[in-house]
C-alpha cells in the first residue's frame, strides 16, 4: 500500500531566530495622533530596557510563509482519520469558527456593559441550559477552561458541599483505569487519592468499592464508559453505595460522546460531572488547547457553584450575578474560553435533539465496526461489549519483537496518525482507538486495512516496523536526550 | 447526522458485516431503564443558514461593543489584532490537530512551541517558559504552588493588594484546600507595594511574595527592591503580569530578580472575546524546571540526526506521575499561544517598541487632559504604561451613566473591587484609541463635572 498522505514540503525550515536578520517588518501604526514622544519621555530610563536580544523582524511575507511551511509538517483532522482513544478526535465544523469570528462578540470586552454585551450573554445562559437538558442535571458552571480544569472545580465543589455538612473529608476514591489528571486533580484540591483495583472485566469491582467506602471518602471519581470505552453496568448499584456512605459520585465526562443522546448522567445517581467540549462538542483541538471543561451539578451543588453566574434580571436583561454567598469564588479570570463555548453552542443547536443521538450512535458504530475487523488481528485483553473506543494491546505481536511503538510509528508511514498508546495502563502497552462518528466506511476500511497489513509485517518483516517510520519527514525522536540535556529555548546552537 | 457521513446503506453495511440487527444492539450494555426512551428536551437541528442567522441575531444584541468607546483595560486589553494571526491559526494543520503526542507529524505545532517559549523567554528574561497555562490568573495561582513546592515548610504568600482581584480570587478559591495562607500588603501614596509594610510581612514561612507589574491600578512596581525583600527570607518573587505588552517596554523581570513570571498574554494577537480563550504565560528559572507545571518542549534530533522538537519532562506531569504531578493541567491554551507567537514574530524587535511608545504617548495625554477637568485628579504618582486611576469629583457611577448617552464606556469604577477607592476610576488607553475619542471622553468628564 501506498502511503495515503505527503502534503510536507522537502526543506527545514529554520527557526525564527534563523531567518536573515533584517530591519523589513510590515508591521506598522498610524502616525501618533497625540504629542509624540520617546518612551524616555514618560517612564525614567532606569525603568526601560534597550534591547530584547535575540528577539525576530521579520516581513509579513516571511513570517507567513514560516507558518505555512511549519503547517505542512502536521497531522490533522482535515487531512484523516485521527483515532486517538479518549480525545475524540471528531470534525470541527467550518460554521463555527465563521460564527467565532463575528466582531461584535470578538470585540467584547469582559468588563463592557451589560447593556452592550446582551448577545454573548445569551451564548452563555443558552449553553447553560442545553447542557443542563442533555445531562439530565440541575445546574452548570462553565468557567473551567479544560477537563481538568472542570474536574478541580467539581472537587472543590463536592469539597465544599461537605463542609457546609460539617466535614470536607480527607479521601477519594479513583479506579485504576482512570486518566492521570483525575488522582492529579484530586490531589490538588487537598484530598488523598485511593486507587481502586478493577475487577477481571475492567469495571468497577463492587466488593472492592464497599471494602474503601468509610466515612472520609469524600467521593468516587468514575470515567463513564471508562477509559476501555465499557459502561459500567452497576452504575446503580455504584451510585447507591456511593451515596448511602454520605459520598457524592463524581463522573469524568470525557467519553460522554458514547452516549449522548442516549443516556443521561443525571438518571445514573451522578453528582458532579465535567464535559470536555472539545471532545464531544467538536469544538477544535487547536494543537493542545484551548478547551473548555464545563461542570454539571445535581441541586445540592448548584450553591457552591463558582461566582459569576449569568442571570435574568425582572425586565428580562441578562446580567452576571456576583451575590452567591456559599460560592466556591472564582476559578478563572473571567467566564470561560468565551470563543469555545460559542462554537460548542453552535454546535449542539446544528446537531438537535436528532443529531446529538446519531452521533453517539454512529460513534460507537465505527468503534465497533473496527474492533469487529481488527480482533483476529489484534489482542483485546478485554472481552466485554465496549461503546465508543476500543483497547487493544500488543500481545499477538510481541513474540516477533514487535511493541505498540513500533505499530505507532508503522501507522505514520502508511499515512494515519496512530492512536493513543500506552494508556489506560490497567492494559499493558495499550492501543487505544477512538474512530468518532465523523469517519465514513471508506475511511475506516482503509485504516482496517492498514492496520492489518501492520499485522501481516509483523509476522513477516517486523524490521520494517521497528525501524518506522522512515518514510516521512522525520524518523524517530531521540526522546532521552531531549529530556537529558533540555534545550527549551533557542540560543544559538542545536541540541545537546 | 449534519457532520455523519454514513448513509443508510452504508450503515447497512457496516451492521451485516458484523452480523448485527441494528446500532441499538450495541448499546445493550447500558441498563434499559437508564436509556433514553425519548429525544432529548431540546430543540430538532438547524440547518447551516438558520444556525448563522441566530448567532447574527444574537451578535445584533452585543452592538454596542462597536459603536462604543472604550477605556477597559483590568486584565484584558483591546489592541489591535494583525490580520496575519487569524491567516496563520484558520490553517486546519494547527487548529485541527490534536496536543503533539506524535512528534513526526506535528513538528509544525512542536517548533512554533519551542519558538514561543524562546520568544516568551525573551521578552521576561528567564531561562524558560512553559507551552502555555489556562490565563493569568490560573498561572500566577500555579506560581504560587511551585513556590510552595520549592520552599518546604511553608505556610504563607504575601500578595500585593495591587494583584489584580479576579486573580488574588482565584488564588483564594485555590489555596482554600491547602495549608497556604494568602496575605495581603497594602499600596502606598505613589500605588506602589508599601514596601515597609512588605518587609514586615515577609517571614521563614513565607514561601512567595507576589506583585504585579504594571499592577492593577497602572502602577509600575520597584520589582527589584521587592525581590530584595523577598530573597531575604529565601521566599520567591513572583511577578505577575496582566498587560504582556509592557514586557517589551521594561528592563526584564528576570534581570530585576523575579523567579517566575506568570500572567495573561491576551495583548499578543488575542482578541478580548469576552474573557477568553486567553494565554497563561509561565516562565522561571532553570534551577524550578522539574517542579514547573505544563508541557514544555524540547529540541532534539531523529535517528538520522535531523534536529525537531517533542515534548519533553514529562514525568512532571499528570499522565506519568498522576497524584505526584506539578500540576493536573492537561489541554493548555495551544492555539492562543499560536496566536501569540504569530503576533510577536510579526510585530517584531522594532513593532513591540512602537506599541509601546504609542502606548505611553496616548495614555499619558489622557490623563494630563482628563486632569485638566477642575476637581480630577490622579489617585497614584507612580509611573505608568498604559492604565491610571483617577479620583473623580463625584460618583464614578453616575458619571459612567453620563458617559453611556454618549457612547462611551469611560473606565472602571474601582469600588467594586476596593471599598474606599468610591470616587476612583481606572482608564486604560492603548494604540486603538484615537485622539478623537480621548477628547470625547474629555469633554464628557468636563461637561459632567461641570454640572451643579
Ligand atoms: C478520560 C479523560 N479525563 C480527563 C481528561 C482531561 O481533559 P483536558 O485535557 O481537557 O484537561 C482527558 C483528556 O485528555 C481524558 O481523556
Amino acid at each position: 500500500m501506498t502511503q495515503r498522505v505527503r502534503n510536507t514540503i522537502s526543506i527545514d525550515e529554520k527557526l525564527l531566530f534563523e531567518q536573515a536578520p533584517g530591519n523589513r517588518s510590515s508591521c506598522d501604526f498610524p502616525p501618533l495622533d497625540v504629542p509624540s514622544g520617546e518612551m524616555t519621555d514618560y517612564l525614567p530610563a532606569a525603568l526601560l530596557r534597550d534591547d530584547i536580544p535575540g528577539f525576530p523582524e521579520l516581513n509579513e511575507v516571511e513570517v507567513v510563509r514560516h507558518y505555512t511551511r511549519l503547517s505542512t509538517y502536521n497531522y490533522n483532522v482535515d487531512l484523516g482519520l485521527y483515532p486517538l482513544g479518549s480525545c475524540t478526535m471528531k470534525y470541527n465544523p467550518k460554521i463555527n469558527e465563521k460564527l467565532a469570528r463575528i466582531p461584535a462578540f470578538v470585540q467584547a470586552h469582559p468588563l463592557q456593559l451589560h447593556e452592550n454585551t446582551q448577545g454573548c450573554l445569551k451564548v452563555l445562559q443558552k449553553l447553560a441550559d442545553l447542557l443542563v437538558k442533555i445531562t439530565g442535571m440541575d445546574g452548570v458552571t462553565l468557567q473551567p477552561l479544560a477537563g481538568a480544569h472542570g474536574e478541580l472545580t467539581g472537587m472543590m465543589l463536592i469539597r465544599a458541599a461537605l463542609t457546609a455538612r460539617g466535614n470536607p473529608r480527607r479521601k477519594v476514591l479513583i479506579p485504576d483505569s482512570a486518566h492521570g489528571t483525575n488522582p492529579a486533580s484530586a490531589v490538588l484540591c487537598g484530598y488523598t487519592t485511593v486507587t481502586l483495583k478493577s475487577d477481571a472485566s475492567g469495571c468497577i469491582d463492587l466488593d472492592e468499592l464497599r471494602r474503601h467506602l468509610d466515612p472520609d471518602v469524600a467521593c468516587l471519581m468514575m470515567t463513564v464508559p471508562n477509559t476501555l470505552g465499557v459502561f459500567e453496568k452497576n452504575i446503580q448499584e455504584v451510585a447507591r453505595l456511593v451515596h448511602a456512605n454520605g459520598s457524592f459520585l463524581y463522573m469524568d465526562g470525557a467519553n460522554f460522546n458514547a452516549f449522548i443522546g442516549v443516556a443521561r448522567p443525571g438518571d445514573m445517581g451522578v453528582d458532579v460531572m465535567h464535559l470536555n467540549l472539545h471532545k464531544t462538542f467538536s469544538t477544535p483541538h487547536g494543537g493542545g488547547g484551548p478547551g473548555a471543561g464545563p461542570v454539571v451539578v445535581v441541586k445540592e451543588l448548584v450553591p457552591f457553584l463558582p461566582v459569576p453566574v449569568v442571570a435574568t434580571r425582572p425586565d428580562g436583561n441578562l446580567f452576571l450575578d456576583y451575590n452567591r454567598p456559599q460560592s466556591i469564588g472564582r476559578v478563572a479570570a473571567f467566564y470561560g474560553n468565551f470563543g469555545v463555548l460559542l462554537r460548542a453552542l453552535a454546535y449542539i443547536l446544528r446537531e438537535g435533539s436528532d443529531g446529538l443521538r446519531q452521533v453517539a450512535e454512529n460513534a460507537v458504530l465505527n468503534a465497533n465496526y473496527i474492533r469487529h475487523h481488527l480482533s483476529r488481528d489484534f489482542h483485546l485483553e478485554y472481552q466485554q461489549p465496549t461503546l465508543h473506543e476500543v483497547v487493544f494491546d500488543d500481545k499477538n505481536q510481541a513474540e516477533a519483537g514487535v511493541h505498540t511503538m513500533d505499530m505507532a510509528k508503522r501507522l505514520l508511514d502508511l499515512g494515519f496518525h496512530p492512536p493513543t498508546v500506552y494508556f489506560p495502563l490497567i492494559v499493558p502497552n495499550a492501543i487505544m482507538i477512538e474512530p468518532t462518528e465523523s469517519e465514513s466506511k471508506a475511511e475506516l476500511d482503509a485504516f482496517i486495512d492498514t492496520m492489518r497489513q501492520i499485522a501481516r509485517e509483523a509476522r513477516e518483516a517486523p524490521k520494517l516496523l521497528q525501524d518506522a517510520p522512515q518514510d516521512i519527514r522525520n524518523t524517530r525522536f531521540d526522546e532521552t536526550l531531549a529530556a537529558r540535556k533540555p534545550v527549551l529555548t533557542w540560543k544559538g546552537t542545536g541540541p545537546a | 447526522m449534519r457532520y455523519i457521513p454514513h448513509s443508510e446503506a452504508e450503515t447497512r453495511a457496516m451492521l451485516d458485516s458484523m452480523g448485527l440487527a441494528s446500532v441499538q444492539d450495541l448499546f445493550q450494555c447500558i441498563p434499559a431503564a437508564l436509556r433514553l426512551t425519548a429525544d432529548l428536551p431540546i430543540p430538532r437541528g438547524k440547518s447551516e443558514l438558520e444556525l448563522e442567522r441566530y448567532f447574527y441575531q444574537l451578535s445584533r444584541e452585543n452592538d454596542g461593543v462597536l459603536e462604543f468607546t472604550t477605556f477597559l483595560g483590568a486584565g484584558a486589553y483591546n489592541h489591535y489584532v494583525p490580520a496575519v494571526i487569524d491567516g496563520i491559526i484558520s490553517r486546519s494543520e494547527f487548529f485541527t490537530a490534536y496536543t503533539p503526542y506524535q512528534p513526526e507529524v506535528s513538528q509544525g505545532t512542536l517548533q512554533a512551541i519551542f519558538e514561543y517559549q524562546t520568544m516568551v523567554s525573551q521578552l521576561t528574561g528567564m531561562d524558560v517558559t512553559n507551552a502555555s497555562m489556562y490565563d493569568g490568573a490560573t498561572a500566577v495561582t500555579e506560581a504560587v504552588l511551585l513556590a510552595q513546592r520549592a520552599r518546604s515548610n511553608t505556610a504563607k504568600v504575601i500578595v500585593a493588594g495591587s494583584l489584580h482581584p479576579f486573580y488574588r480570587q482565584v488564588m483564594r478559591t485555590y489555596v482554600a484546600n491547602f495549608n497556604l495562607a494568602v496575605e495581603e500588603v497594602p499600596w502606598d501614596p505613589t500605588g506602589r507595594v508599601d514596601l515597609t509594610a512588605l518587609a514586615a510581612a515577609v517571614d521563614d514561612a513565607t514561601a512567595a511574595v507576589v506583585v504585579q507589574s504594571p499592577n492593577f491600578f497602572g502602577a509600575v512596581e520597584d520589582v527589584a527592591e521587592c525581590a530584595r525583600i523577598a530573597h531575604a527570607r529565601k521566599a520567591l518573587l513572583v511577578m505577575a503580569v496582566t498587560e504582556a505588552a509592557s514586557l517589551a517596554a521594561f528592563k526584564a523581570p528576570g534581570e530585576l530578580g523575579a523567579d517566575v513570571v506568570a500572567g495573561e498574554g491576551q495583548s499578543f494577537g488575542i482578541p478580548v472575546s469576552f474573557g477568553g480563550p486567553y494565554l497563561g504565560i509561565f516562565s522561571t528559572r532553570s534551577e524550578h524546571l522539574r517542579r514547573m507545571p505544563g508541557r514544555v518542549v524540547g529540541m532534539t534530533e531523529d535517528t538520522r540526526g535531523r534536529r525537531g522538537f517533542v515534548l519533553t519532562l514529562s514525568t512532571r506531569e499528570q499522565h506519568i506521575r498522576r497524584e505526584k504531578a506539578t500540576s493536573n493541567i492537561c489541554t493548555n491554551q495551544g492555539l492562543c499561544a499560536l496566536m501569540a507567537s504569530v503576533y510577536l514574530a510579526y510585530t517584531g524587535k522594532s513593532g513591540l517598541r512602537e506599541l509601546c511608545r504609542q502606548n505611553l504617548a496616548k495614555a499619558h495625554y489622557a490623563r494630563e487632559q482628563l486632569c485638566a477637568v477642575p476637581g480630577v485628579g490622579p489617585r497614584f504618582s507612580a509611573p505608568f504604561f498604559n492604565e491610571f486611576v483617577l479620583t473623580l469629583p463625584g460618583d464614578p457611577h453616575a458619571f459612567a451613566r453620563f458617559c453611556k448617552e454618549r457612547r462611551i464606556v469611560p473606565g472602571v469604577p474601582l469600588k467594586w473591587f476596593y471599598p474606599g477607592l468610591d470616587q476612583d476610576m481606572l482608564f486604560c488607553v492603548t494604540e486603538v484609541n484615537q485622539r478623537a475619542e480621548i477628547d470625547a471622553l474629555v469633554a464628557a468628564t468636563r461637561e459632567f463635572f461641570a454640572r451643579p
